[in-house]
Parts: C-alpha cells; sequence; structure tokens
C-alpha cells in the first residue's frame, strides 16, 4: 500500500487548485483560469487512480487510512479512509471534474476563474465527503459543499436562479441541521467519540434507532431526492449552468445514498429493518410516479432531472432490501447514472448553446444537421433507458433481480420502470432528433466540435464498458458489502 | 483617622488604572492637537490599548486575586476576555478611524477619550466580585457610549437613537439596582462571592432572593439585549454612528457575558434551576423574535441588530444548559461554550460592521443592503470576505460560526434538553435565509453604483485579516476553545 497521503491529496489538490486559479482575477486572464483548472482537474484525477490500482478487493474494511488529532476538545479527528462502497464516487467525482472543467470551456466567459474555482473547490469538498470517517468532519464537508453550489446556480443560472438557489441551499440545510443533532447524541451516547466505526458498534435501543434513522432520513431523503422532499432538484437543475447540472446529477446526488449505507443501515440496523417498509414505499413511488411525471415534461432539462430522481429511487430500493445483489445493484447504478445523466445533461447544454433553449417543442430534426452528436446522444438516451449493455442495464437489473427475491410485487413496480423510462427518453430523443428540421433555429445547427466529441466518447466508453464488462465496478465493492450486510443483520437492541 | 487604612494590592487592577490615567492623559493632550493632526491622538489611544495588554500579560498570575477589599478580582477568565476586549477596541479603532476622519462632528478627541472610558467600564465589569463595582463599571461603559451615539449631533436619527438608548438604559440600570438591592435585604452582602456563601449555608429568604433575581435578570436581559428587552436594539444599531455601532455591537458583549457569569454563576449559582427557567424563554424569544425580524429588513445595520438578538440568544443556550437537576457536571462545557460563542460572535461582529465603514465614505454610509449589489465586480477580494463573515454567522463549516454553534448544540444535547437543540437549528434555518440574502446581493445582483473603494490600506489589510481570521479559526478552532476551558476551569 502506498505511503502517500492518497485521500488527503485528493482533497486538497482541488481545493488549491481552485484557490489559485481564483487568484488570476478577472476574465482578461480566462485562458490561463481555464488551463490552470484543467491541470487541477486532472492532477486531481491522477492522484485517485492509485486508490483502484492499490485497492484490496479482498479487504472489506477501510483502506489508505489516515488518523490525526484535530479538535481534542471534542475528540474530533481529521479520519480518512475509503472501501469499496466509497473508492468508486472518489474516483467518479475526480473525473466528473475533469468533464466540468471542459464542458464550460467556450461557453462560460463570464467570471470564469470564479466559475471553475467555485468546481474545484466543490469537487473537493465532495472528496472530503466521501472519505471522512469522522462524524463532524463529513459534516463539516456535508455543509460546506452548499456554498459552492449555492453559488454556482445563482450566479451562473438561468433567469430564475435566485429562486432555486435559495430553494436548494435552505433545503439542504434544513436536512443536515437535524443530522447535526443526530451526530451530537451519538456523541453523547458513546461516551465522547465522533468516530463512525465506533458508532457502528455502538449498541442503542429500538427508540433512540428510530428517532436516529428519521433524522438521518430527512438529511439524506433530501440530498437524494426521494418523493416527497424532491421538489427543489427540477427548479436546481433547470437554473443551474450545464456544469452545474452534471455535478448535481453525477456526484451530488449520490451523496445523500452513500449517507444511507454508511450512517443510516449500519448506525441504527434495527431502525433499518423496522422502517424499511417506509423507505421502499417512498422508492417505489418515486420509481414509477416520478417517471410519469418526466414523461409529461416540456423542458429537457427538467425531463432528465425527474428521471434522475426515479433512478434515485432504484438507488434507496435496492439499499432497503437488505440482499448483497440489491446493495450492489444500487451502487452500480449509482456509478452508471453518475456517467449517464452527467453525458444527458452535457448533452442538453451542446443544444442550449446553439439555441438557447431547452424546450422539446424548439427543436426536432436535429439529426440531420448534427449526425455525429445524435448517434452519441442516441446511446446516452439509451443507456437513460436501461438498454442492455449498457450501464444503466446493470445496475436496474441487478436491482429488479434482488427484489424478486424480496417482493414480487415490489419487483413488479420497479421492473414497470423499463417501460417508463424507455418511453420517457426515447420519446424526447424522437421528439428532439428525429423528422424534419423545425425551424430556422435547427437549421442553422453545428454539429460538436472537437472538444464536445472528446468529452462524449469518454464517456460513451465509460457507459459502454460499464454495461459490457461491469466486473472490475463490482468486484471492489465485494467484500464491503457483505460486511455491512453482515453488520445489519445483527440486531443492535440489547 | 488613618490608622484603618491599609494601602489594597494594586496590582491585580494595574491595566485598569494604568488606562484611567492614560485616558485622563489623552484628553489634556488632545486640546493641544489641531483637528488635521487628530492622528496623535488616535496613536496615542492605541498605544494605551497595547499598554494595558501588556500589562496584563506581566501582571497575570493565573490565580484567583482578590483586592480592594474583595470587590475586584483578577482571574482567568477576566484576564482572557479583557485580551479579547483590547484586542476588539484595538480592531474597532482601526476600522473607526477613516469614517471619524471623513466626518467632521465625530472627528474630535472625545471620541478617542470616550472609546477609552467606556473601555475602562468593561474591564471594570469583568473584574466586578461586588455589586456596586459592577454598577460602576456598567455605567462607565453606558455613559460613554450615550454620549458617542450623539456624537454626530446634526443627525436626528443619532440624537433619536441616543435619546432612546439613554433613557432605556438608565431603566434597565434601575432595575438591575433594584434587583441587587432585593438580594442584598436578603443575603445581607452586596460581595458576589459573599452571597454564594450565605446562600450555601442556608436561612436565607427564598422569595425575597427569587424576586431580586427576577429583576436582575431583566437587567442583564436589557444589556445583553435579548427579547423582551430588545427593543433598544435595532433603533441604536442603525442610528447610531457606524463606527459607534461597531464599537456596541462588539466588545460589550464580553463585559455582558462576563457579568452574567459572575452574577449568575458565581453569585447565585443555588438558584440555577430559577434563573436557568428565566433565560430559556428569553434565549428561544430571542432566537424566534431576532431570526424572524431580520428576514424583514433592508438595512444591514438594523438586520445585523436583529441578528445579534438571535446570537445572544443562541449564546444563552450555554449558560442554561451548566446545571442540570442539581448536577453541575456539565457547568464547565456549557459555560466554557457560552465563552467561545461570544469571542466568536465578537470576532465576526467587527468583521461586519468593519465591512459597512468600508464601503461607506464621505457622505455616503453604505448601510442599505442594495449597496453591496454586484459588490464581487466591484471588488471580488471584499466581496468573498463579506461571503465568508455572512456564512460565518449562519453558522455554515469551515468558519468560526459553526464551531461556536456547535459547541454551544453539543452543550445543550450533553445536558438533555434535545427539544431546545431542535428549537436552535430551525431558527437558525431561518436565519440563514438573511445572511444568504446579503450573499446574494453581492454576488447574483449587477452593481448599482461602479465606483472604486476608498478606504485606506491599513484598514483594507486588518479586515481581510479579520475575514481570513474567521476562516483560519473556522479550521483550526481548538486553540480559543482550549483557552476558553482552562480559563473556565482556574476561574470558577
Amino acid at each position: 500500500m502506498s505511503t502517500y497521503p492518497l485521500l488527503s491529496l485528493a482533497i486538497w489538490i482541488p481545493i488549491v487548485a481552485g484557490l489559485v486559479v481564483l487568484t488570476t482575477g478577472g476574465d482578461r486572464n480566462a485562458p490561463l483560469a481555464r488551463m490552470l483548472s484543467l491541470v487541477g482537474a486532472v492532477a486531481a484525477f491522477l492522484i485517485t487512480i492509485p486508490l483502484w490500482t492499490g485497492f484490496d478487493v479482498a479487504n472489506g474494511g477501510m483502506q489508505f487510512v489516515e488518523l490525526k488529532t484535530w479538535i481534542p476538545r471534542f475528540n474530533i479527528n481529521y479520519h480518512l479512509g475509503v472501501d469499496g462502497i466509497s473508492m468508486l464516487f472518489v474516483i467518479l467525482n475526480a473525473f466528473i471534474t475533469i468533464v466540468v472543467v471542459a464542458a464550460g470551456w467556450e461557453v462560460i466567459q463570464n467570471k470564469v476563474a470564479q466559475y471553475n474555482a467555485a468546481f474545484l473547490i466543490m469537487s473537493g469538498l465532495m472528496n472530503g465527503i466521501f472519505t471522512s470517517l469522522d462524524g463532524v468532519l463529513f459534516y463539516v464537508f456535508f455543509e460546506a459543499s452548499l456554498i459552492p453550489l449555492y453559488l454556482i446556480i445563482g450566479v451562473w443560472g438561468g433567469p430564475n436562479r435566485v429562486y432555486a438557489a435559495f430553494k436548494f441551499f435552505l433545503y439542504t440545510l434544513f436536512g443536515s441541521l437535524l443530522f447535526l443533532l443526530a451526530l451530537m447524541y451519538l456523541f453523547i451516547q458513546s461516551g465522547g467519540s465522533f468516530s463512525i466505526l465506533e458508532w457502528h458498534k455502538l449498541p442503542i435501543p429500538l427508540g433512540p434507532q428510530i428517532w436516529l434513522f428519521l433524522a438521518f432520513l430527512i438529511a439524506f431523503a433530501v440530498k437524494v431526492p426521494m418523493w416527497p422532499v424532491h421538489t427543489w432538484l427540477p427548479d436546481a437543475h433547470v437554473e443551474a449552468p450545464t456544469g452545474g447540472s452534471i455535478v448535481l446529477a453525477a456526484i451530488a446526488l449520490k451523496l445523500g445514498a452513500y449517507g444511507f449505507l454508511r450512517f443510516s443501515l449500519p448506525i441504527a440496523p434495527d431502525a433499518s429493518h423496522e422502517l424499511s417498509s417506509l423507505v421502499i414505499a417512498l422508492s417505489l413511488i418515486a420509481v414509477v410516479y416520478i417517471g410519469f411525471v418526466a414523461l409529461v415534461q416540456a423542458d429537457m432539462k427538467k425531463l432528465v432531472a425527474y428521471s434522475s430522481i426515479a433512478h434515485m429511487g432504484f438507488v434507496t430500493l435496492g439499499f432497503f432490501m437488505f440482499s448483497a445483489m440489491g446493495v450492489e445493484g444500487a451502487l452500480v447504478q449509482m456509478v452508471s447514472h453518475g456517467f449517464v445523466s452527467g453525458a444527458m445533461f452535457f448533452c442538453i447544454g451542446v443544444m442550449y448553446d446553439r439555441v438557447h433553449s431547452r424546450q422539446i417543442a424548439d427543436y426536432g430534426g436535429v439529426v440531420n444537421k448534427m449526425p455525429k452528436f445524435a448517434a452519441l446522444f442516441m446511446l446516452f438516451t439509451m443507456a437513460n433507458a436501461g438498454l442492455p449493455a449498457t450501464s444503466g442495464f446493470v445496475g436496474e437489473f441487478m436491482v429488479i433481480l434482488g427484489a424478486v427475491k424480496f417482493n414480487f410485487w415490489v419487483a413488479f413496480a420497479a421492473a414497470s420502470s423499463m417501460v417508463i423510462g424507455a418511453a420517457y427518453s426515447l420519446w424526447m430523443y424522437k421528439r428532439v432528433i428525429f423528422g424534419d428540421v423545425a425551424n430556422h433555429h435547427v437549421e442553422e445547427l453545428t454539429d460538436i466540435n472537437k472538444r464536445e466529441f472528446l468529452i462524449l466518447a469518454v464517456l460513451a466508453i465509460a457507459t459502454l464498458w460499464m454495461g459490457i464488462y461491469p466486473q472490475p465496478f463490482t468486484e471492489v465493492m465485494h467484500a464491503s458489502v457483505n460486511d455491512l450486510l453482515h453488520h445489519v443483520a445483527i440486531s443492535k437492541i440489547q | 483617622m488613618f490608622d484603618n487604612f491599609v494601602v489594597p494590592n494594586l496590582l491585580p487592577a494595574a491595566p485598569e488604572i494604568f488606562l484611567a490615567a492614560m485616558a485622563l492623559a489623552i484628553l489634556m493632550i488632545d486640546l493641544l492637537v489641531k483637528d488635521s493632526r487628530r492622528t496623535v491622538t488616535f496613536a496615542l489611544t492605541q498605544l494605551a490599548l497595547i499598554g494595558c495588554a501588556a500589562i496584563q500579560f506581566a501582571t497575570s498570575t493565573g490565580e484567583i486575586t482578590y483586592t480592594f477589599s474583595n470587590m475586584f478580582v483578577d482571574d482567568l477568565m477576566s484576564d482572557l476576555l479583557k485580551l479579547f476586549l483590547y484586542m476588539t477596541v484595538i480592531i474597532v479603532m482601526f476600522y473607526s478611524r477613516g469614517y471619524v476622519i471623513d466626518r467632521d462632528t465625530m472627528n474630535k478627541g472625545e471620541y478617542y477619550v470616550l472609546a477609552l472610558f467606556a473601555t475602562l467600564g468593561m474591564m471594570v465589569m469583568i473584574s466586578a466580585n461586588h455589586f456596586l463595582t459592577i454598577y460602576i463599571g456598567l455605567e462607565l461603559l453606558s455613559l460613554s457610549l450615550y454620549a458617542m451615539v450623539a456624537m454626530n449631533r446634526d443627525s436626528v436619527v443619532s440624537t433619536e437613537a441616543a435619546m432612546k438608548y439613554f433613557v432605556l438604559g438608565a431603566l434597565a440600570s434601575g432595575l438591575l439596582l433594584y434587583g441587587m438591592s432585593m438580594i442584598y435585604g436578603a443575603t445581607g452582602t452586596l460581595e458576589i462571592t459573599g452571597i454564594a456563601e450565605r446562600l450555601n449555608s442556608g436561612g436565607v429568604n427564598k422569595s425575597v432572593l427569587v424576586f431580586g433575581l427576577v429583576f436582575l435578570v431583566a437587567g442583564l436581559a436589557f444589556k445583553l439585549g435579548v427579547v423582551p428587552f430588545h427593543m433598544w436594539i435595532p433603533d441604536v444599531y442603525q442610528g447610531a454612528p457606524t463606527s459607534v455601532t461597531l464599537l456596541i455591537g462588539s466588545a460589550p458583549k464580553l463585559a455582558a457575558f462576563a457579568i452574567v457569569m459572575r452574577l449568575l454563576v458565581s453569585g447565585l449559582l443555588p438558584l440555577a434551576p430559577d434563573w436557568q427557567n428565566m433565560l430559556i424563554i428569553l434565549s428561544v424569544l430571542s432566537m424566534a423574535i431576532g431570526n424572524l425580524a431580520a428576514i424583514a429588513q433592508t438595512n444591514l445595520k438594523r438586520m445585523l441588530a436583529y441578528s445579534t438578538i438571535s446570537h445572544m440568544g443562541f449564546m444563552l443556550l450555554g449558560i442554561v444548559t451548566g446545571v442540570v437537576g442539581g448536577d453541575a457536571r456539565y457547568a464547565l462545557n456549557a459555560y466554557s461554550s457560552a465563552m467561545f460563542y461570544v469571542i466568536s460572535y465578537v470576532l465576526m461582529s467587527a468583521g461586519t460592521f468593519g465591512m459597512i465603514l468600508l464601503m461607506a465614505r464621505a457622505g455616503f454610509e453604505a448601510e442599505e443592503i442594495d449597496d453591496y449589489k454586484g459588490l464581487n465586480k466591484r471588488s471580488p477580494w471584499f466581496a468573498g470576505i463579506m461571503l465568508m463573515l455572512m456564512f460565518s454567522m449562519a453558522g455554515v463549516p469551515f468558519f468560526i460560526g459553526f464551531f461556536a454553534k456547535f459547541s454551544v448544540l453539543q452543550a445543550v444535547v450533553a445536558a438533555g434538553y434535545m427539544w431546545l437543540a431542535i428549537v436552535a437549528v430551525l431558527f437558525s434555518l431561518i436565519g440563514a435565509f438573511y445572511y444568504l440574502r446579503v450573499v446574494k446581493v453581492m454576488y447574483f445582483d449587477t452593481p448599482a453604483d461602479d465606483s472604486p473603494l476608498t478606504a485606506p490600506l491599513d484598514m483594507r489589510i486588518l479586515i481581510s485579516a479579520n475575514g481570513l481570521a474567521v476562516a483560519f479559526l473556522g479550521i483550526f478552532p481548538q486553540v480559543i476553545m482550549s483557552l476558553c476551558a482552562y480559563a473556565l476551569l482556574r476561574s470558577l
């Protein structure tokens, strides 16, 4: 194992790079700011590669652990580590950051340095969330990551950006404040420890477990987002710039789901079993009902936003069936959704940059003018609908398999989403891409340039790779998921 | 006839004596200084404060020392609070210099001398071990501040604010004195440590005592500015010249915290269940009204006034959770959290009002929230500083305001008041809205005027340092946290 503090580097390289980018100042130095951001993002990505190559797949515990005293007054430590559950998200996050920097290359001309810096800092903070093993450290990253996204939506967003930024910030802050109180309760109960791994072993009676579970549920459900606290997401997505939407869909939504696996299940296993039907019900509503909501959207970004909520419903469904198939399927779905939704939002961004509209009705016959784009967009649409051989299929299929063992009707409801997903994805694709050239805006379209092609090609490779050969992804999860499920199966009530 | 006279030990009060002498000397020297050379007065003021800090360091023994027939106490808590007090006043004086120079009616030697007397009053309050000492310190502070609020004579708003402050302040002092006299009646002593002894030995008339306590708490609540004794805060904060608002809004919180500790904790700890219940009501009301009313404000100074009310309410949470069911096990944890909260708040508040002074220039006050429109375009650096201060006030990490809230909340949870913690976080959620609005105005809106900032270099540097300190201490809060805990451990 490497002796370098890889996880610290994965957190702090992007943050420091972001601060350096800020020093380039005004838009006169925009090319320099872009270059520095790209270098920072690529460096941060390269540093995460050894996490995968050096990862011991047989070990279900924490790896690359770093432990330093931070605030001894409250026994808070700078405690980092990754296991099979979190490792992939660190890499995904670093990868998506490159995509985001590249996606804004020519598009963002206003406050370029601040734009890129916000994304780099946010990327570092989110790596902090995925790797923290100390409750307060986790919380600090969790809440601090709201600041850059608030600014991204508010400064570079669409017409209704102020409303969306406030709604996003206050909604998620509401969830996380109750989460903070849950952390403090655990601190007192454990006799003065903020270590998440200590909390996993802490026996707690059922009553407090239920309260803890509900506090976690509110925090993470808002972040995922689960029905009925999902309403901030479509607003945030629609108003955010393309890069903001990509980060939001690809990474930020995963934070909540990750929280379930790191906090809810292991700390309150009995309450998780007790209330699993509640979460499963909410997940199925998200999968089926939100799927129908997506069907009727006239705005492409809103459509993909609702489809994200439906896909995340699969994830929470997978977690609360307590089977290896379900949890691993959910994790695969999370990674896959990172690639696919990122790519979908990028595709919409490509069209928006040219036509300045996201309305489906303003398009039609795009394939006549943008054949290369149409081909790639096709792939991601299919992946979004869960077509076999794309990454979207693997996760959903595993979750449905897990659900069949769990309860037939749950599986039936979940599987119906394969149809609904295909309906909204393909119908949108048909209306936007096929047919005759609809108007003079479409007539004037130019096909994607090299930069855009490169971004989409890389995402396409990732999507296909995960769809055809998911083994490398699932392999790293096995040990950690099995450990987690064994842990959750044992009651903590004494 | 002087047979009984013993020269008291002057050493514990050396900083106070030094500052009193310096203030009088500066008053004299300033008569010889022309208006254009007022920098001399400014420099002497700063030197006096630095001298105080040096003397404080040199004379600090770490032991609890009483002097002047037990009327005055010097302990680690007072040393620490006074050091922060000097630091705050030095910062305040730096921030206000440019503002004062631009305004003729304020550019007088009295401005500095009154600030020094106010500081002296706060020092006396911090070190008081006797009801009369507290009263003297409080009046010295208040009278200096009344005069400072009214210094901008030509302004109707300032004069009105001063009048209001004076009338209500006098009323509060009366309440405090009345409460003190009741407690004297019940215990037969004015000495704070003496009162604690009487209470512990028993045989004290409880109903007279609690009657006095009610007035005492009311008086303290007024000085802290918590609901329902908060009426003066918005008017005075808005009406006073900004440099004076800065002084009122920062340093006196340290002194108010000190007298709360002296009166309620050192003196009346056996009555903790009584005053804790009173303070819980005040605290919840302050968080509610402070945060809700702040949303409706368009004037930044007035908004910050309401935010002060809510912050003081939050700070009180640390004080009400010290004793649980007669068990003082959590006292140190709770009180040191409150102390950390006050110190953090003073740092943030100084920075925020400093920003208003930075934006102000001759003939322009920069006190409307809309004056900050598009600040990110005009000066990305200072917009960034203000952003950090606002998020810190809202209690978002990585800023010191988060750990201030964190430490108080954990004390509340440790004491078992979960419902109180939930109320507190819900109101901080509401509070986040109006701090976010300031950030929104700076970052999302386009500037209304593009004139560059004209503040002098020293102020720019200092306010940057202030903002960065809020971030730095938010990442490394341990030093101040443990200083607070240690000082209280050695003082209580």
